[in-house]
């Protein structure tokens, strides 16, 4: 409810914002779907002309299409599990009354801040090198082989890592949304006799569903995009190559701009099914 | 100077209509209640006025100049809003110097002002502390003085009691009086309460959807109310109003008696019924009586106390001088 | 929620919240200590806890080998930049959203941070090319467009959370009071936003600081952040343990420092105020 001059002074203001974003979306997205229906190889012949939906058809059909997304996804579905779970568990202890909540706090959310390059580094070299790593003597001291992580167990050690970085939003956001439920509820429930796991289940749990569903979301967005674990780690070898890692070497390193695009296209059709369920879901508490 | 005339003024939401075609005339110095039940768009004609919102069609002239289109700083009214509406983030003294620093008031000026404000509202020893550290009642008192240290052409207040506590409610109700006393400026104020309307307007303007039910001083609306639905929102306890064979001996469809004038009688009078609950307080007693043979239950005003049960049979009796007859359309039958 | 409890639960919790705290932590204190051992050291088996030489030794290395303070310097610059840039032009659009809503504003709120999920992947050779055709590659002042962009959808949200969180009728009084528009954003809405805009400015700087797709693929040499600074010892000085820890360190140090601070603002930021 306004008047109509601070509704026009609104619109102008707004301006900067809305054209910015239009154009940073929009040119280069016509630009990626303009290449994507081209042979575009700019350091063999440039702009070789149109060729329809050849690369579309070459990209998911190449050997490498089907393996990266199954990765894209174990990674994705690993993390948002290991996450959501250790973030539950993780945020109801810290809701608990103990001694210097604040710094237990504050060493929890630390990775959150670490930057993807340095985690990936420390990780690779630190802890998962076999010979010097800190796991390899710790592999050592209980008498086992140690394990060549990033090449044997690639996958799992990916999504280690990136689980290590993703905990500490899953469980902030958690412990924030425990926070808010009001503890007559569970004095209610104690009162009605109902032990601690039905009190979770019954109580706890349906309550934490809203802040479940953008732990997951808001994750979902981040973890398609991963790339600086990958490339910092395994540089998309054994069997780590995701699908924005695949399109990434099409076109830097392969320099097939055209077949790229095309593979750009499928992730970002990917991201906007997504997009659609994230849209719909926060879009519904903006009225609240 | 600050007489505020509205001439065919409409406001629609959308494809709501929320005032229908409105004139009205404000007279300068007056103290004027806009009175009706929530959502009547009493708030929204207040904010016409203020310039906050947008009329739709119509004119609004201040002074006899065309303010449609004038944005509200340049209206030269000023506004007491219901939560007070003060800056958190500055003093006392700061809140009550803003609207003077928008005018680029020259600082000494300003000082003689805010001191002059703040002895008048008991806000001397306050003047440094933060909206968030003062009372409900102080804090509208800053609201107030950060309105009166301008010395607008009128004042606003939309609801500004309704977050205070009964007491202080009426303590502040007599000070915005006297201040009007003192000030004689121009005063639009918006409330849903009947008894702050009655005791502090020089005229009231009853709402219902947009219209305007009544105009009128607090006396005439409550002697000649001109339908049934002021009769029956101006008054406390509230006008018993009946229809009926009873209504038509008066003549009328339906009548209606306020409680301070019908007559009690343990023995003998025009109706016959029996106590329901009867509240005592102190210098009055109402009764509810019941089984009268009207609609509706009866409420009876008796100044002083009584000692009457529940269940005890009661005689009724209306002063017929005092009996308010309606048509079908439900406007009064003078 | 301080309900009462017996001191053995709570000792319980505290142990338990504390052994998981720290295991959570141990990679980054084990960073810090490495980096205060010589080579040797580091990979010393058993690996050695404190009982260690302590040199400095590792950072002196670190910043004569590869010019930490111009890494440092271009991180600053992309994050701040890019954080200021955003703001002045979110605050604006964040101020008409919450104060002066229409219909379309939800639809409008909806699409900004739908182009935050456009994959980088898939727009980065146009980029590219354009940055090449504009001469903005391995520019400080393309990197700080293309941050300002990517984190404009969500400098505008905080800020319209936190905006709206601000009643209505204090912006009505301002404008009775006879306060320009001008005076009222100047005045009133900024002081008063001060908090939101402070923890947006955070979450942003931190966003921009660590990120790792752009800042690696559109640099090389001259713009290049501490993200790229630490990419370079991937291999093989990555296996110089003590060097690595001390340029993680450095890398780290300022957003710890600066996230520690402010994590009460950052939650809230970061659930978009969807969980309360």
């Amino acid at each position: 409810m306004a008047t109509k001059a601070s509704r026009s002074a609104a619109r102008l203001m707004m301006a900067p914002a809305v054209i910015l974003l239009l154009g940073w979306m929009l040119v280069p997205l016509i630009m990626t779907l303009w290449f994507s229906f081209r042979t575009y190889l700019p350091l063999r012949g440039g702009d070789q002309g149109w060729t329809g939906f050849d690369n579309y058809v070459r990209f998911v059909s190449s050997s490498a299409f089907w393996p990266a997304v199954q990765t894209t996804l174990l990674i994705v579905l690993g993390v948002l599990v290991i996450t959501v779970c250790l973030g539950i568990l993780l945020a109801i202890l810290l809701d608990q009354p103990m001694w210097g909540q604040g710094v237990v706090r504050i060493l929890v959310i630390a990775p959150f801040f670490v930057m993807p390059t340095v985690s990936a580094l420390v990780w690779k070299n630190m802890f998962m090198d076999p010979v010097n790593g800190l796991l390899a003597h710790l592999w050592r001291f209980f008498g086992a082989e140690p394990v060549s992580w990033l090449s044997d167990a690639s996958l799992q050690s990916i999504i280690m890592i990136v689980s290590w970085q993703w905990l500490p939003f899953a469980t902030l956001i958690l412990l924030t949304a425990i926070q808010s439920l009001d503890s007559e509820q569970l004095e209610a429930a104690e009162m009605d006799g109902a032990p601690v796991l039905k009190r979770f289940f019954y109580i706890i749990l349906p309550h934490l569903s809203r802040a479940i569903t953008i732990v997951i979301l808001i994750q979902t967005i981040f973890l398609l995009a991963i790339f600086a674990e990958i490339f910092v780690t395994t540089g998309g070898a054994f069997g780590t190559r995701t699908l924005s890692y695949l399109i990434f070497q099409r076109v830097l390193e392969s320099q097939n701009v055209g077949l790229g695009s095309a593979g750009g296209v499928y992730a970002i059709i990917l991201a906007n099914i997504v997009a659609i369920f994230l849209m719909r879901i926060v879009g519904k508490n903006l009225d609240t | 100077m600050g007489q505020i005339t509205l001439k065919q003024v409409t406001k629609s939401f959308g494809d709501v209509q929320v005032i229908p075609p409105l004139d009205l005339t404000i007279e300068d110095g007056e103290f004027t209640v806009f009175v009706g039940p929530s959502g009547c768009g009493k708030s929204t004609l207040l904010r016409l006025i203020a310039g906050l919102e947008d009329i739709t069609t119509g004119h609004i002239e201040i002074d006899g100049k065309d303010a449609t289109d004038v944005v509200p700083a340049k209206r030269g009214l000023a506004m007491v809003f219901q939560s007070y509406a003060l800056y958190p983030h500055m003093s006392v003294r700061k809140n009550i110097a803003f609207p003077l620093k928008m005018a680029g008031m020259d600082k000494a000026e300003i000082d003689k002002r805010i001191a002059n404000a703040a002895s008048v509202l008991n806000l001397t020893d306050y003047l440094d502390r933060r909206p968030g550290q003062l009372s409900g009642g102080q804090r509208q008192r800053v609201a107030i003085g950060r309105a009166i240290v301008r010395e607008p052409a009128a004042f606003l207040f939309d609801e500004p009691l309704s977050n205070l506590d009964a007491a202080l409610r009426v303590g502040m109700r007599l000070e915005i009086s006297e201040l009007h006393e003192r000030l004689k400026t121009t005063m639009i104020y918006v409330t849903h309460d009947q008894v702050e309307a009655m005791t502090m307007a020089d005229k009231i303007v009853v709402l219902r959807a947009g219209h305007i039910e009544q105009v009128g001083s607090p006396l005439e609306l409550y002697h000649k109310p001109r339908n049934e639905f002021v009769a029956g929102f101006i008054g406390s306890p509230k006008m018993n109003i009946f229809g009926g064979v009873e209504a038509q001996k008066y003549g009328g469809v339906k009548a209606g008696i306020r409680p301070e004038h019908i007559d009690v009688s343990m023995t003998e009078g025009t109706w016959k019924g029996k106590v329901g609950v009867a509240e005592h307080l102190g210098s009055d007693t109402f009764i509810h009586v019941h089984d009268t043979g009207l609609d509706d239950m009866i409420t009876v005003r008796i100044t002083g106390d009584i000692s009457v049960r529940h269940g005890d049979t009661i005689y009724l009796t209306p002063q017929l001088d005092q009996m308010h007859k309606f048509d079908a359309q439900g406007l009064r039958i003078a | 929620m301080a309900r009462a409890v017996s001191p053995r639960r709570k000792l319980i919790n505290t142990g338990l919240a504390w052994a998981i705290g720290l295991l959570i932590f141990f990679p980054i204190l084990w960073t810090i200590l490495t980096s205060f051992k010589t080579e040797a050291q580091a990979i010393a088996s058993p690996p050695l806890f404190l009982g260690f030489d302590w040199t400095l030794e590792n950072y002196g290395v670190v910043m004569e080998r590869s010019d930490y303070g111009r890494f440092l310097m271009n991180s600053i610059i992309i994050a701040g930049g890019s954080t200021i840039l955003g703001l002045i032009v979110a605050v604006p659009a964040a101020w008409s959203m919450a104060f002066v809503p229409s219909r379309r504003t939800k639809d409008i709120l909806l699409w900004m941070l739908s182009t935050k999920m456009l994959p980088a992947v898939g727009v980065l050779y146009p980029i590219y090319l354009l940055f090449i055709q504009l001469g903005l590659l391995d520019s400080r002042a393309g990197l700080v467009i293309v941050m300002m962009l990517i984190n404009l959808p969500i400098i505008v949200w905080m800020l319209y959370t936190y905006f709206r969180e601000i009643p209505v009728e204090i912006l009505e009084a301002a404008r009775m009071d006879g306060a320009t528009l001008k005076e009222e954003v100047l005045y009133i809405l900024t002081p008063m936003a001060v908090p939101g805009i402070a923890s947006t400015m955070l979450l942003n700087f931190i966003l921009a600081w660590n990120e790792a797709f752009w800042t690696l693929n559109l640099t090389a040499v001259d713009a290049a952040p501490l993200t790229a600074f630490i990419a370079s010892y991937s291999s093989p000085e990555g296996l110089f343990f003590a060097k690595l820890s001390a340029a993680s360190t450095m890398a780290i140090a300022p957003i710890l420092i600066l996230g520690w601070f402010s994590q009460k603002q950052l939650v809230r930021g970061l659930t978009f105020g969807a969980v309360k």
